[in-house]
């Protein structure tokens, strides 16, 4: 190893200039991408300084929204944003990954194809689409048959109980991990089929069925980039604003029922923005902003940290 | 090659010399209110019929919006539901002028099954926003609705969720009838909704939609979404004592009521005029003085819009036309404009 670099060196100094211009463009385009992350979070923190300044770290850990006497507190909105996007998470995990499996190792060609084509078509219908469709007919469908169904059966916990009003967390969630479900299929299913072919013929030859081979070789072996999938499909999730703010409620108060109606950091930038008149107000929204960027920051490296331990443990 | 070059050259000529007479015309821009919207999207294309040199740009960003572009000068006016107040006015960069362009109400929809008239006086409405008021068979909403058979349904009190001047006309008519909200919420584009089961909705469509689809709710809603949707609607007492709907010819009286309107004194809730509907307000249109640009052109329009001629079209938008005496009022400040 230690011979590797003198002579990585010797034959960077041969390069032809196209090759220093393309290595050039390379080092440009990811040095843009680092300065607009930088200048994202300078902007971010510039703007709401007056809010910083004036509620100090009050400003996380308050639960009142009242633009009329200037009391701003970001509690119920990190809760809500968290809680939805873990909703979302859980269920199109679930779902996407077993879809993934049946797609890459179980679906016969005709089926798999047109199946796998509809899935990505689903990445591709606008968010409003999909809160006006949560507007009309999900939340509706919540309270009248999904709500009281799932609190016949779990009302003893606090998750589950209370008025069911057809908007809230659960119905926010739900509209999050659809939106976020092919993101999860589409990639993982590249994946489980980018295992080697060898991989799975040895676990048949050892005498496993197919659904071990799938649950115990393929998705083993397959983990760290279904993790990366989720990952992103998670990002997607806690940025998301039109489609939950249509089904989420608007309401900045914490509940411990999934059917409460809660409120997102993106949901109340994007209420209030338009119409924000007074300039702490207007900071205060911004500092919405630089908590999502953080929270968003916050649950990547989570999960970066998450898949460094999955390699780890692989190597031992 | 250079045959294809020059047939791509004369298809050019052809093209600008076809946009050229479009281009000479003048496009005046406005941006604001989502309220005034749809009644700006007939009246200004009625105005392009007659005028074709004249075309106007509207972008419906919301009344905050609105008057940071017109006060950066990105457009040529802009429209709000509420007049700008002395800091906005300081911060503007010249002299504003304030013109009252179109009126509306806001409707109190509701939704019970089997219930197709709802009295409410003006108290009992606060004490349900208040949070006081929780189940439609109250004693107090049966008072008013005797041989009505009212449910045991917990009321859902829905509110706008985005800043809306249709928010601001609402909590101040609430302010105006009831000294708890006044001084516990407040009046505002955006308020701390204290009710206990309230729910956020985005945009009027949001609020129709929801109380549309949960028994039990009650949200407010522009005048023209009530009658377009078949929605039921509260019959509201008024501060005569009158029981009035939201309709064109109540608003309209709010609004005659106060002939002196102005943008420093521009409520018109709770009227204490007979036929008039207490939560009615204006919406207004903000230019400079001395505009840097197209002073001519944006006189003409907007002196068209105010009078009677623009005000014609409120009514097949389902808007409510500016009464005779302050379609003049608002034409004598127009003719401040220097153009």
């Amino acid at each position: 190893m230690e011979n590797a670099g003198p002579q990585f060196r010797r034959v960077a100094r041969f390069v032809s200039p196209a090759d220093r211009g393309f290595a050039a463009i390379v080092y440009a385009g990811s040095i843009l991408f680092a300065l607009l992350i930088v200048g994202l979070f300078v902007e971010l923190v510039l703007g709401s300084w007056p809010s910083i300044v004036k509620f100090g770290p009050g400003f996380i850990f308050s639960s009142s929204w009242d633009p009329i006497t200037s009391k701003f507190g970001a509690l119920p909105m990190i809760f809500g944003t968290v809680m939805t996007s873990l909703i979302a998470i859980v269920l199109a995990a679930f779902i996407g990954i077993m879809a993934a499996v049946f797609l890459a190792d179980f679906a016969p060609r005709w089926l798999g194809q047109p199946l796998s084509f509809l899935i990505e078509l689903l990445a591709a219908v606008p968010s409003v689409v999909y809160g006006l469709w949560g507007l009309f007919v999900l939340s509706p469908f919540m309270r009248t048959t999904l709500g009281p169904a799932l609190q016949h059966v779990l009302g003893w916990t606090p998750l589950f109980s209370g008025p069911i009003l057809g908007v809230g967390l659960l119905t926010g969630g739900i509209i999050l991990a659809l939106m976020i479900l092919p993101t999860v299929t589409a990639i993982s299913r590249d994946v489980i089929a980018a295992i080697p072919r060898d991989l799975r013929e040895a676990s048949m030859a050892l005498g496993s069925t197919k659904w071990e081979t799938a649950m115990k070789v393929v998705l083993p072996a397959a983990r760290v980039g279904i993790f990366g999938a989720c990952v992103l499909a998670l990002g997607r999730a806690l940025g998301e604003t039109i489609a939950v703010t249509m089904v989420i409620g608007n309401r900045p108060e914490i509940s411990s029922s999934l059917f409460a109606p809660s409120y997102t950091l993106a949901s109340v930038i994007a209420n209030e923005f338009t119409e924000a008149t007074t300039s702490i107000y207007i900071s205060a929204l911004i500092e919405l902003g630089l908590i999502l960027f953080l929270v968003s920051m916050v649950v990547n490296a989570l999960a970066r940290l998450m898949i460094w331990s999955v390699r780890g443990s692989e190597r031992v | 090659m250079i045959r294809s070059l020059r047939r791509c050259c004369f298809s050019l000529a052809v093209v600008a010399a076809m946009t050229l007479p479009a281009a000479a015309a003048t496009q005046l821009t406005g941006a604001g209110s989502s309220f005034d919207y749809p009644f700006f999207s007939k009246a200004f294309y009625v105005y392009n019929q007659k005028n074709p040199d004249v075309t106007v740009n509207y972008q419906s960003i919301g009344s905050g919006g609105g008057i940071a572009q017109f006060s950066a000068r990105n457009v040529d006016f802009g429209a709000t539901d509420v007049p700008m107040n002395a800091g906005e006015l300081t911060r503007a960069p010249g002299t504003v002028l304030q013109i009252p362009v179109t009126l509306g109400g806001a409707a109190i929809a509701y939704n019970l099954p089997g219930v197709t008239t709802m009295h409410l006086t003006r108290q009992v409405l606060a004490d349900i926003y208040l949070g006081k008021i929780l189940k439609w068979n109250d004693p107090q909403i049966a008072k008013l609705n005797k041989g009505v058979n009212l449910p045991d349904m917990s009321i859902v009190v829905v509110h706008r969720s985005d800043g809306s001047g249709t928010s601001y006309i609402f909590t101040d008519f609430l302010s105006h009838v009831s000294a708890d909200w006044k001084s516990k919420v407040g009046t505002g584009k955006s308020v701390s909704w204290p009710a206990p089961s309230s729910v956020g909705a985005k945009g009027t469509e949001g609020v129709a939609g929801q109380v549309k689809s949960t028994p039990g709710a009650i949200g407010y809603v522009e005048m023209a979404y009530v009658v377009e949707n078949n929605m039921t609607a509260v019959l509201l007492q008024n501060k005569a004592g009158k029981w009035v709907a939201c309709t064109p010819d109540t608003v309209a009286a709010a609004a005659a009521s106060k002939p002196e309107v102005s943008a420093t004194n521009f409520s018109i809730v709770d009227s204490a005029a007979a036929g008039a509907y207490p939560i009615s307000g204006y919406s207004w249109v903000v230019v400079y003085k001395k505009p840097t640009d197209r002073a001519k052109e944006l006189y003409d329009v907007l002196s068209w819009l105010v009078g009677p001629q623009g005000q014609a079209n409120a009514k097949s938008v389902d808007y409510v036309p500016l009464p005779r005496n302050v379609q003049e009022a608002a034409a004598a400040t127009l003719r401040q404009m220097q153009r």
